[in-house]
């Protein structure tokens, strides 16, 4: 009878604290985490909406080749007309 | 009941009770990350899907510049040659004299230019004065005569004898826009004087 109540005691004063604070220590964990996808929503937002301009690359290219085009050009005539080394 | 029996039953109710109430709030938690990381998860998908075809657009890009790169530096390597073209790139862009260097298979000191590159600044001069680069030297006299080089352009002014004032002793004007047009000034190399100027230098 006397360990039954040691036991109770134990039971009482350590287990039921310690389940408690381990418990409380994962719900904290889990809020943080969801806080910090709260936070990140916003961000990847953002940064999707930042590549938006990503689609003018293609025109970027285009316009590159052109005036690749129009140097070589400029080349062609700038050999005629400039005596070599 | 013996007591024992029921402090026990309470210490392992109140166990459960506490576990029960806890991981039920872990649960809503983490339904609200897996809500959270949906709405992320689009946004991550949406910057996917589009920096996707970046990789491919930007290596063309530096391919064509690459490619212009390439024959700008052949063009200034057959106009300058290799040394004075490592040079005024350098004098251009400092640090890319010896990438220029490099590219040509060579090592070695840079050469300096300075700021002003005598012989193009000869070439930019004899283009000025319309003299047939390539066809004849450097020296020799002009082919145009530089007092009266500039008429066929003063000629499209309404003034050609240049800025005039409203009245007598007030500021001077400069000289207007020249007319095009159907009011311009009769007179001006026609297509047969500059084909006939072209053959004249060719």
């Amino acid at each position: 009878m006397t360990l039954w109540w040691i036991g109770n005691a134990v039971l009482l004063l350590v287990i039921v604290p310690v389940v408690a604070i381990l418990l409380r220590g994962v719900l904290n964990a889990a809020k943080a985490t969801g806080q910090a996808v709260d936070a990140l929503r916003p961000v990847a937002e953002a940064a999707s909406k930042d590549l938006d301009a990503v689609e003018l690359l293609n025109t970027t290219q285009e316009q590159v080749s052109q005036t690749v085009a129009v140097v070589a050009d400029y080349g062609g005539s700038l050999d005629t007309i400039l005596e070599d080394a | 009941m013996e007591p024992a029996a029921v402090v026990t039953l309470i210490a392992v109710v109140l166990v459960i009770l506490a576990l029960v109430v806890y991981l039920v709030a872990v649960i809503l938690e983490l339904r609200k990350i897996t809500a959270g990381l949906d709405a992320v998860i689009e946004s991550v998908g949406g910057i996917v899907s589009k920096s996707r075809p970046v990789n491919g657009v930007v290596e063309s890009i530096n391919k064509d510049l690459s490619a212009g790169t390439d024959l700008l530096e052949g063009l200034l390597d057959k106009k300058a040659g290799q040394d004075d073209a490592a040079g005024l790139v350098e004098s251009v862009f400092p640090g890319a004299g010896a990438s220029v260097l490099e590219r040509q298979g060579r090592t070695g000191e840079v050469k300096n230019i300075d700021e002003v590159y005598t012989r193009g600044a000869v070439q930019l001069a004899r283009l000025g004065r319309e003299s047939p680069l390539g066809a004849g030297a450097m020296s020799g006299v002009a082919l145009r005569d530089a007092t009266y080089s500039s008429a066929a352009a003063r000629s499209l002014y309404q003034n050609p004898s240049g800025p005039v004032a409203d009245e007598p002793g007030g500021p001077r004007h400069r000289p207007r826009s020249p007319t095009i047009g159907t009011e311009a000034p009769a007179g001006g190399d026609s297509a047969s004087d500059e084909s006939s100027a072209s053959n004249r230098y060719g």
